[in-house]
C-alpha cells in the first residue's frame, strides 16, 4: 500500500515538486510495521468487532481502513461541500439584490479554491498535525498531504482513511470563510476578500481548530487528556460558527455599510433561490454533524436525530412568532429558524437526547431572531445577510446550551478515555461543564475579534477593501466579475 | 374612432378579455406594467428590514374601436375589471387621429 502511494506521487511530481516531496518525507518517515507472527483467530474476530464497535483494532487489521467508515465519510464529506456550493452560495445568493448575484456565487467557488490549497499546503498541517507539540497549532509533518495516505490516522479515527478524513476536515474549512461572506455582501472587492480570508485563515480558523479537535489541542477535552480548557465541541460550534460570525460583525464594521444603507431598497432579489439553498444547507447539515462522529455508528444515529429535531422545531419557531407578532410567517423567517437550529445544534449534536434538541430548537427559533429584528436596528451596523445574528449569536448560543445538555448516556466519550484524566468526565457527571464552555466561548470569541479588527484595518488602509462607488452602485457582477446573472 | 387605455388588476385580465370578445372587439394589446394610484404600494419585511413597495404590477390594455364601440367597450372592461375594492385600476379614452393597416394600407375605420 505504502509503496504504491510513494510510486505514484513520485510518477506524478516533476522534478521541483519531487524535492519539495523528498524535503516533507524526511520531515516525517512512516512507521514500518515490525514483522509480527500471524495474528490468531481470537485477534481477527477481535478486530473485526473493534470495526463495528469504531475502535482500535488492535493487532489485526491495523493501518487498514474500514469500507463502511470510508464510505460514509467520502458521502459526509461530500454532504459538507453541498452546504457551500450550491447550498449556501444560494441562501446568500438569492438575499442580495439581482446585480451582486454572481459577486456571491464567485466568492463562495472562490474560496473553495483558495481555502483547498492553503489546506494542502499547511492548513491540514497545522490544524490536525501534532509535531509542534503544542496546544495552539498542530505541526509540520502532514505539510502539502506528505503521510496523509489512505491508511488510517489512528490519533482521529481507527477506520477511516487519513486522506478521507484530511478531505473531510477542509470541507469545514472551506464554508467557515463562506459564512463571513454574508456579513459583507454587495461591497467588497474580490482581490481584498481573497487577501483577508488567506490571513484569517492563518490567523483565526487554523489554529483555532486545533485548539478544539487537535489531538494535542488546548481546548480539546473529549480526546486531549492534557487539555487545559475542557470544553466540547461535535461539529464546529465555535471553530465554524462563533469564529465566522464574530469575524463578521467586526469586518462588516471595518467594511462599512452599503452605500444607500437604510435609504434605499435592498431587499432579496430571489427568495425561491434562498428557500433552494436552505434546503440543501439542511441536507448538508447531515454530513457536518453525523458526520462528526467520524463513523456511521450510534453517535452518529443520535446526531443524524438531534439535528433534524433542532432544525424542524426551529423552523417552526420562527415562522410563528413571525405568524403571531407580524401577522404572516414569511420563507425567509422559516429559511432563518432552519440555519438557525442547525447553528445551535451543531456543538451538542453527538452529545445530547432529542429533548435538548427541543429545548435547542426553541431557543434557536427566538434568540436570533430577537436579535436579527430588534438589536440589529438599534445598533444600525449593516450585516448584510444576518452572519452575525444567525451564526455568532446561534453559535455562541449552542456552545453554551452544549455545556448545559451534554451527557454521557447519549455519547460514551464524555465520560470515558481522555474525559477521565483531564476531568471532562466528572464536568458532564456533577455539571460543570457549563464553565469550561464559557471559556472556550471567550477565547474564541476574543481570537475572532481581535484578529478581524486587525486584519482587516491593514487591509483597509493598504490595499482598500471597498470598490470605487461608482462600482459599488452598478453592481459587483459587472464590475469585480464581467458577467451578469440574469440576461433578460 | 378612439383608443382606449385600461389599467387593470393582473388576475382581472382574462376575464377583461372576454368581455370584449364578446362585444365584437377584434384585437388588443397587453402590457405588464408597474405604477401606484390611490391604492400607494405596499410593505415588505425581510427579517428586520422593512420596505415599502411604491409600484405595484398592473395589466395596461391598450384597443382601438370605432366611435360606435366606444361606450360598449368602456362599459365591458369597466364591469369586468371591478372588483370593488381599492386599486381596481382606470380607463382613459383618447381621441385616434388615423389608422393604419400595414399589411393592406386601408386607413381609418376601415383599418380597425
Amino acid at each position: 500500500m505504502d509503496d504504491f502511494h510513494h510510486t505514484m506521487n513520485l510518477s506524478l511530481f516533476n522534478p521541483r515538486w519531487t524535492a519539495l516531496a523528498v524535503l516533507a518525507v524526511s520531515l516525517s518517515s512512516p512507521p514500518v510495521p515490525a514483522a509480527e507472527a500471524a495474528p490468531t483467530i481470537d485477534q481477527r474476530v477481535a478486530a473485526l468487532e473493534a470495526y463495528v464497535r469504531n475502535s482500535d483494532p488492535g493487532t489485526s487489521l491495523t493501518g487498514v481502513p474500514g469500507p463502511g467508515h470510508n464510505g460514509w465519510m467520502m458521502t459526509a464529506s461530500a454532504l459538507v461541500l453541498f452546504m457551500t456550493l450550491p447550498g449556501l452560495a444560494l441562501f446568500y445568493g438569492g438575499l442580495v439584490r439581482r446585480k451582486n448575484v454572481l459577486s456571491v456565487l464567485a466568492q463562495c467557488l472562490g474560496l473553495a479554491g483558495l481555502v483547498s490549497i492553503l489546506w494542502w499546503v499547511f492548513g491540514y498541517s497545522f490544524v490536525f498535525g501534532t509535531s509542534f507539540g503544542s496546544g495552539f497549532l498542530g505541526g509540520r509533518e502532514f505539510l502539502f498531504f506528505e503521510g496523509v495516505t489512505s491508511a488510517p490516522n489512528t490519533h482521529y479515527a481507527h477506520w477511516v482513511s487519513h486522506n478521507v478524513f484530511a478531505i473531510y476536515q477542509l470541507m469545514f474549512a472551506i464554508i467557515t470563510p463562506a459564512l463571513i461572506v454574508g456579513a459583507i455582501a454587495e461591497r467588497l472587492k474580490f482581490s481584498a476578500l481573497l487577501l483577508f480570508m488567506t490571513l484569517w485563515m492563518l490567523v483565526v480558523y487554523f489554529p483555532l481548530a486545533h485548539m478544539i479537535w487537535g489531538a494535542t489541542g488546548w481546548m480539546n477535552g473529549v480526546w486531549n487528556p492534557a487539555a487545559a480548557v475542557k470544553a466540547i465541541d461535535f461539529a464546529g460550534g465555535t471553530v465554524v460558527h462563533m469564529s465566522s460570525g464574530w469575524s463578521a460583525l467586526i469586518l462588516c464594521l471595518i467594511v462599512g455599510p452599503r452605500i444607500g444603507f437604510g435609504r434605499e431598497k435592498m431587499a432579496p432579489h430571489s427568495m425561491v433561490l434562498c428557500m433552494v439553498g436552505t434546503a440543501m444547507l439542511w441536507v448538508g447539515w447531515y454530513g457536518f454533524n453525523a458526520g462528526s462522529a467520524l463513523a456511521a455508528d450510534g453517535i452518529a444515529a443520535n446526531a443524524f436525530t438531534t439535528t433534524t429535531i433542532a432544525a424542524a422545531v426551529a423552523c417552526f419557531t420562527w415562522g410563528m412568532i413571525e405568524k403571531i407578532f407580524r401577522g404572516n410567517a414569511s420563507i425567509l423567517g422559516f429559511c432563518s429558524g432552519v440555519v438557525a437550529g442547525l447553528v445551535v445544534v451543531t456543538p451538542a449534536a453527538g452529545f445530547i437526547t432529542t429533548t435538548g434538541a427541543v429545548i435547542i430548537g426553541v431557543l434557536a427559533g427566538t434568540v436570533p431572531y430577537f436579535f436579527i429584528t430588534k438589536i440589529k436596528a438599534r445598533f444600525g451596523y449593516d450585516d448584510a445577510l444576518d452572519t452575525f445574528g444567525i451564526h455568532a449569536v446561534g453559535g455562541t448560543l449552542g456552545a453554551f446550551l452544549t455545556g448545559l445538555l451534554a451527557t454521557g448516556a447519549v455519547n460514551g466519550n464524555l465520560a470515558a478515555g481522555a474525559g477521565l484524566t483531564n476531568g471532562l468526565a466528572g464536568l458532564v457527571t456533577a455539571g460543570g461543564l457549563w464553565h469550561e464552555q464559557l471559556k472556550a466561548i471567550a477565547i474564541t470569541l476574543l481570537l475572532s475579534v481581535l484578529a478581524t479588527a486587525v486584519i482587516g484595518t491593514i487591509l483597509k488602509h493598504t490595499i482598500g477593501l471597498r470598490p470605487i462607488p461608482e462600482n459599488e452602485r452598478q453592481g459587483l457582477d459587472l464590475t469585480e466579475h464581467g458577467e451578469e446573472g440574469y440576461i433578460d | 374612432m378612439k383608443l382606449i387605455i385600461a389599467i387593470i388588476k393582473p388576475f382581472k385580465l382574462e376575464e377583461v378579455k372576454d368581455a370584449l370578445a364578446n362585444i365584437g372587439v377584434e384585437g388588443m394589446t397587453v402590457t405588464e406594467v408597474k405604477g401606484f394610484g390611490r391604492q400607494k404600494g405596499h410593505t415588505e419585511i425581510y427579517r428586520g428590514s422593512e420596505y415599502t413597495v411604491d409600484f405595484l404590477p398592473k395589466i395596461k390594455i391598450e384597443i382601438a374601436v370605432n366611435d360606435e364601440l366606444v361606450s360598449k367597450t368602456v362599459e365591458a372592461v369597466v364591469k369586468a375589471a371591478k372588483t370593488g375594492k381599492i386599486g381596481d385600476g382606470k380607463v382613459f379614452v383618447l381621441l385616434l387621429n388615423d389608422v393604419i393597416r400595414i399589411r393592406t394600407d386601408e386607413r381609418g375605420d376601415a383599418a380597425i
